[in-house]
């Protein structure tokens, strides 16, 4: 546990990658691998079910503490970190019965799992006894660990790429051995530092997604538009679609296993695709031949059961825009326009559950700028841009593949309620609501937590402070006299919302000093946007 | 009994009616009585001021040349109209003293900023038995507890240490005047290296120096030639340094800031600094406690900070008190 909590303090406590990368490099180099494989799986972001509610800890803190309920939750409310609240709190009752290191393996197989079976008076003797045998940033470590919400400060491309360094094989192949399910164990940890190509891979294993990036450039300096493939961006679910050893497999780009969602996809493939196949592509909500808002997908994520309701409601389809593996043979390495015509004559028959994403046919880049205003009206989010002659890549690689979206709603809204944030935005008010008129009141359209400045943030809360109306609970009220841009980028009718709408991505875009609360906009000019 | 409270705040500042004088006053007032020379807490522009003897030197910087301060010893008492006035140490910054005020056996404190862990670079506090304790509450909460000096100041050795093998300067922010003190006298056992310091600092480490504190070599960073490199070197500024184009030559810099608000992760993330070390010139939750127990005061009044928690901790403990508002900013996070 300790190794473990060292390497999490220094990556914690360094903002540069480099080092990130050394410290990880460091770890994987000395850790046991029955330990680094646990370290792996928290590394990558990927979760336990909490063992306990952190409710139930912070209950125990407190009576360990000697601290009244009032005076634990005033402290939660000023470090925004209910762990590390409690390894503050419980910090300094004499480290005398400091208990001897446990490997991170073993507190996992002989302490935390065996924890969920056990009456809670049992768990809490368990969980206090730790707490008095470890220093302050192990029980950090262990709160996170109970809690169930163990993130770190580094990104998958940094630990494969140290993985990648301390194993000596490409950064892509250990990528891909990381993907999809796996225990962590020595023995599927070994396997990460295997010499060589795939071998023996899991049946259900997707590849590494290649990710597209912002067009940041005007588009003539692509090159020739030849040279360019052109889809609809699509405002779906991005997934890859897996047919091996006579079973199909959905993953999506969060890698999670979602073939059960969408089973009209999953009988298409059965039907369809020869075992050694694997698409990239689009899961979208989708009526007469166009697609639904994805708040109607999200429907399907939503629910429990997927009853016929909605399964009717909200249809499925998978648009397949690349072709990864054919015949069982990896193809990333082949030209996209290689890839492209296989996949064109595979899915020839591929409708109505597995349509192809059709190519935007415009033969010069004005054209294709020209058609890239229709996308609001098609229900998409722009343009893709993919090199023809480019490989499948892994990651977010500049270069080859490009999002050109359109512009976003741009709208004007008061600010009416603020909350502080969490982590590393506790003590400040972060977290806004912003509104805008409908017959002379303000109603609330969206919340947003992003777009500003650190400066202006700052600046922001002050005047929360200063002006603030009323208190509910952590929540502020105040004076409606702040104006700002917001930007989203879709916009539909809700019933769940007391505005009537629903907004998507909203972000702050400007802080409008320049405007007074009544020139902000009215819930009916929003709602003529749904129109537009 | 007395017919009106021995200290009260007006809109000068903490008012004693019978002594005819304020205390730490936030407004030009005709007599005033100086906890400790930090920007808060001693203002300029009153007629006349009484301070510690050994704050005398650095306030008299602060205030200007042309400032009145009477200096009076640790532990005497001074006549001030009908009231008994002494300065106790604070164990806060060099000079940094508490206001004890008696009046025929009634006797309130009011504690300043202070702090109950060693600190080479000032006199430690003294606890003084009163009726009436009037103290700060700035880290009055039970997240806030500090390691040992010595821990520390091994920590930022091992930084320093760390960037000098990487060739990396080690840019380490705090307050100008006694943080930086601190720093200097609490690095003076481990390691002989000079350190570089901002032009607010090197005064204050004089008048540190001539009060017999043992700090550290030091080097003003504007005395060093046109492009002298600082890698490998140790430079201590104040937090308003940071983000400036002062920082540019110093080229790839470790940055940290040591202060007790780094004691919170979200709050260090937040700043954006490489590092932060824990080291506060106020006392931590479990001091603030054993202070007040200390004192044996029947009645507390808690100001600045986490006043209120600390106040309603005290009244649930069957102890009376209350808040005082002023507005002294105790360890800001700037």
């Amino acid at each position: 546990m300790k190794r473990f909590a060292s390497l999490y303090e220094a990556l914690d406590r360094t903002t540069s990658t480099n080092e990130k990368v050394a410290a990880l490099v460091a770890y994987f180099s000395s850790a046991p691998p029955a330990d680094a494989a646990w370290a792996v799986w928290f590394l990558t972001g990927r979760r336990l079910k909490r063992f306990l509610p952190g409710r139930l800890l912070a209950g125990w803190a407190m009576e360990e503490a000697e601290i009244p309920g009032w005076l634990f939750e005033e402290s939660y409310a000023s470090v925004g970190d209910l762990a590390e609240t409690i390894s503050l709190v419980l910090d300094g009752r004499g480290e005398a019965e400091a208990a001897p290191d446990l490997p991170l393996s073993r507190w996992m197989a002989e302490r935390l799992l065996p924890l969920r079976g056990l009456p809670e008076g049992e768990q809490r003797r368990e969980v206090t006894g730790w707490w008095r045998g470890l220093p302050r940033w192990e029980t950090f470590v262990l709160n996170k660990l109970l809690t169930g919400e163990l993130r770190v400060g580094v990104s998958q491309t940094l630990v494969e790429r140290a993985l990648a360094q301390v194993a000596g094989v490409p950064p892509s192949t250990l990528a891909h051995r990381l993907m999809g399910a796996w225990e962590p164990t020595a023995s599927f940890y070994e396997g990460l530092f295997s010499p060589g190509a795939e071998g023996s891979e899991d049946g259900a294993r997707p590849y590494p997604f290649y990710l597209a990036s912002p067009l940041d450039q005007p588009v003539e300096e692509l090159g020739d538009r030849d040279g360019w493939l052109v889809e609809w961006k699509w405002d779906g679910i991005r997934a890859q679609l897996i047919r091996r050893g006579g079973e199909v497999h959905l993953w999506s780009r969060g890698e999670e296993l979602i073939t059960e969602r969408f089973p009209e996809i999953a009988r298409g493939a059965a039907s369809l695709l020869s075992d050694g196949t694997v698409l990239d592509g689009e899961i979208m909500a989708w009526r007469e031949g166009r697609p639904l808002p994805f708040a109607v997908l999200q429907r399907r994520i939503g629910r429990k059961k997927l009853t016929e309701k909605v399964l009717a409601d909200a249809p499925a389809v998978y648009l397949a825009y690349d072709l990864l593996e054919h015949q069982g043979r990896d193809v990333r390495d082949q030209a996209l326009s290689a890839r492209r015509s296989a996949l064109e004559r595979l899915l020839e028959n591929g409708r109505p559950f597995l349509p192809v994403s059709p190519r935007v046919e415009a033969s010069t880049w004005e054209d294709v700028a020209r058609t890239r205003e229709e996308a609001r009206e098609r229900g998409v989010e722009g343009l893709m841009l993919k090199r023809l002659s480019s490989p499948y890549r892994t990651g977010r690689k500049r270069g080859d593949w490009w999002k050109w979206k359109i512009d976003p709603f741009t709208i004007d809204a008061v600010l009416i309620y603020a909350q502080a944030g969490h982590g590393r935005r506790a003590n400040l008010f972060t977290d806004y609501t912003f509104a805008v008129w409908s017959g002379g009141e303000l109603v609330p359209v969206a919340k947003a937590y992003s777009g500003l400045s650190d400066q202006e943030i700052l600046e922001l809360d002050g005047w929360i402070r200063r002006h603030t109306l009323q208190k509910f609970g952590p929540v502020r009220s105040v004076e409606p006299v702040q104006v700002f841009e917001l930007a989203f980028e879709g916009i539909s009718l809700s019933s769940r919302h007391k505005s009537g709408v629903a907004v998507r991505f909203p972000r702050i875009a400007r802080w409008r000093t320049d405007k007074r609360a009544d020139q902000a906009d009215t819930l009916e000019g929003i709602k003529a946007l749904i129109a537009g | 009994m007395a017919a009106a409270p021995l200290l009260r705040t007006d809109d000068c500042g903490l008012f004693c009616e019978a002594g005819g004088f304020h205390i730490d006053p936030w407004r030009p007032v005709a007599r005033a009585v100086i906890s400790h020379a930090h920007g808060d807490h001693a203002r300029p522009g009153s007629a006349a001021y009484l301070a510690a003897a050994p704050a005398v030197p650095v306030l008299q910087r602060r205030l200007g040349a042309e400032a009145r301060i009477e200096a009076v010893p640790f532990g005497e008492r001074v006549r001030a109209g009908e009231v008994e006035v002494s300065f106790h140490p604070a164990g806060h910054i060099l000079g940094s003293a508490q206001v004890r005020v008696e009046r025929g056996g009634e006797v309130w404190v009011f504690s300043g900023d202070y702090k109950r862990r060693p600190d080479p670079s000032c006199e430690p506090f003294e606890p003084v038995p009163c009726q009436t304790f009037i103290t700060e509450a700035t880290f009055g909460l039970p997240i806030y507890r500090w390691d040992d000096e010595p821990v520390v100041a091994r920590e930022i050795l091992a930084w320093w240490e760390g960037n000098r093998q990487a060739s990396r300067a080690s840019v380490l922010f705090c307050y100008a005047l006694g943080k930086a003190q601190r720093i200097l006298a609490a690095l003076a056992p481990l390691t002989d290296r000079p350190a570089f310091v901002h032009g607010s600092i090197e005064p204050l480490n004089k008048c540190y120096r001539a009060a017999g504190v043992e700090m550290l070599p030091t080097r003003l960073v504007s005395e060093t030639a046109r492009g002298q490199s600082f890698a490998g070197e140790l430079v201590l500024a104040p937090p308003s340094a940071g983000g400036s184009t002062w920082m540019r030559r110093f080229g790839s810099a470790s940055t940290a800031f040591a202060s007790g608000w780094m004691r919170v992760r979200g709050t260090r993330r937040r700043r954006g600094f490489d590092r932060g070390f824990v080291l506060s010139d106020h006392a931590d939750w479990p001091d603030l406690i054993r202070t007040i127990e200390e004192t044996g005061a029947e009645r507390v009044l808690t100001t600045h900070g986490y006043a209120d928690a600390l106040a309603r901790y005290l009244r649930e403990r069957g102890r009376a008190a209350g808040t005082l508002a002023t507005p002294f900013a105790g360890e800001t996070e700037d």
